[in-house]
């Protein structure tokens, strides 16, 4: 349970610190850019109780927030993948049953089921935070393509992640 | 009450999103200026497209006449305008040539054929050379520029439009009277252009206008569009800045066609120029 506790903390801290300094300055213009903290909302604990998980999903974005100027939009985009997550996990993981405290990721859980967990989840939490940024259903298309753009930049970014943290649990 | 509840308890993570997430959306929409501004515009919006929608409903039978009478008035009036202009400017020069006849006429004609959405936009309108029109004039929207008359035949004629990538017209700014060539620059978006060669050294305000600079085919003093922002390229002597132009293409209906009164003189006299080099 500590053990648990510790390894999220250490993670919001890394993901969170990388977010701000690292992932703010990257991508293609406005156009592209990754948002991989939300690994760190992604990859709490299944059996975590719907109330802490908004509530940490809120403060998580509000935080990104203050970094980025944007007062509540990642914080709103944040709170979408909560709902998100909760749907799916609710959907999907009735057949597999879970130690609630696992941690939904590679090698915990199948590939084939931790693909689609990410790319859902990414898209929904871009597609707020885009449409709240923009703030207007004018050029759509221009929304949705970043949408769409940052969301596999994202998503690349959190493979990356996963791959890494298995290696070292393998061994 | 217990129902209730039951039903909260049950539904939670909905009910939870809601709360949290009309948390959000009201810290962004207190916090941010830009959110805050664009959610009342927008209901403003809304009772002006209702307003704007029924009023275009109810005034649909009489439209084509009375957009007709407007632009013969339009006409006449730009005509008297110009007139009065060259007047002026004669009188204090004492440039006889001009005086008493206007620079420029225009003819209004109906679009009848439009794109936007090409690399390389052309529009068709139902006036042609029988009407007056020449290869070459310039042609005016009410509320902005359109392009240069590229065709005609007796009866049509199509035109360059400023949404093509060979289209140049020389602009300038209205403030500090610096001029450079408008292009359409990214051949994406109808709503923007590009103004080239202005020196580093002129400042640029936001939202500063553009004109036609009147060394081009266009009259002077014409409404481009205005400065959205401008890109300083470092180690470059000249920037680019990004214009919103004032023309709405996308929903062209009406245009004029400005006819250059001395315009064969001009050529003829900066041919002699060119020959004296």
């Amino acid at each position: 349970m500590i053990r648990v506790l510790i390894n999220n903390l250490l993670r919001f801290v890394v993901l969170l610190a990388m977010q701000v300094f690292l992932f703010k300055n990257m991508g293609y213009y406005n156009l592209v850019t990754p948002f991989p903290y939300i690994f760190f909302l992604l990859l709490l604990p299944i059996g975590i109780s719907n109330f802490n998980l908004y509530i940490i999903a809120f403060l998580t974005g509000l935080s990104v927030d203050l970094f980025y100027d944007t007062l509540g939009v990642n914080a709103a985009a944040a709170v979408v993948l909560a709902l998100t997550r909760i749907a799916f996990l609710k959907i999907t993981l009735e057949a597999e049953n879970h130690d609630k405290n696992t941690t939904p990721m590679l090698g915990e859980v199948s590939f084939r089921w931790f693909l689609p967990y990410i790319l859902l989840t990414t898209f929904m939490h871009h597609l707020t935070l885009f449409m709240l940024a923009t703030f207007t259903f004018r050029q759509f298309h221009y929304t949705l393509f970043s949408t769409i753009f940052s969301c596999i930049f994202t998503v690349l970014i959190m493979l990356v992640f996963s791959l890494l943290i298995y290696r070292r649990k393998k061994r | 009450m217990k129902n209730i509840w039951i039903l909260l308890t049950k539904y939670n993570e909905v009910f939870l999103f809601i709360l949290f997430f009309g948390l959000s959306f009201a810290l962004v929409i207190t916090n941010n200026d830009f959110q805050r501004s664009s959610t009342f515009n927008s209901s403003n919006a809304i009772i002006g497209k209702i307003y704007k929608e029924t009023s275009r409903i109810t005034n649909y039978m009489k439209l084509d006449e009375a957009n007709q009478e407007l632009l013969a008035e339009n006409s006449a009036l730009r005509i008297s305008l110009d007139r009065l202009v060259s007047q002026d400017t004669s009188y204090l020069q004492t440039v006889l040539d001009t005086l008493g006849s206007p620079q420029y006429s225009y003819i209004s004609a109906k679009v009848t054929n439009n794109s936007i959405r090409q690399k390389n936009n052309y529009i068709t309108i139902a006036k042609g050379s029988d009407h007056g029109i020449e290869k070459g004039m310039a042609v005016i929207s009410p509320t902005g520029i359109v392009g240069i008359v590229l065709n005609v035949s007796p009866q049509y004629a199509t035109i360059q439009s400023l949404l093509h990538s060979d289209t140049r017209v020389s602009a300038s700014l209205q403030e500090s009277k610096a001029f450079g060539s408008l292009i359409w620059g990214d051949n994406f978006d109808s709503k923007k252009a590009v103004l080239r060669d202005i020196p580093n050294h002129v400042e640029v305000r936001k939202g500063e206008t553009v004109i036609t600079s009147g060394y081009s085919l266009f009259p002077p003093g014409i409404q481009i569009g205005e400065v959205i922002e401008t890109t300083e390229v470092g180690g470059e002597s000249f920037k680019d800045i990004s214009v919103a132009l004032t023309t709405d293409f996308h929903n062209l209906q009406y245009v004029y066609v400005v006819v250059h009164n001395f315009l064969a003189e001009k050529q003829a006299l900066e041919a002699i120029t060119e020959n004296n080099d």
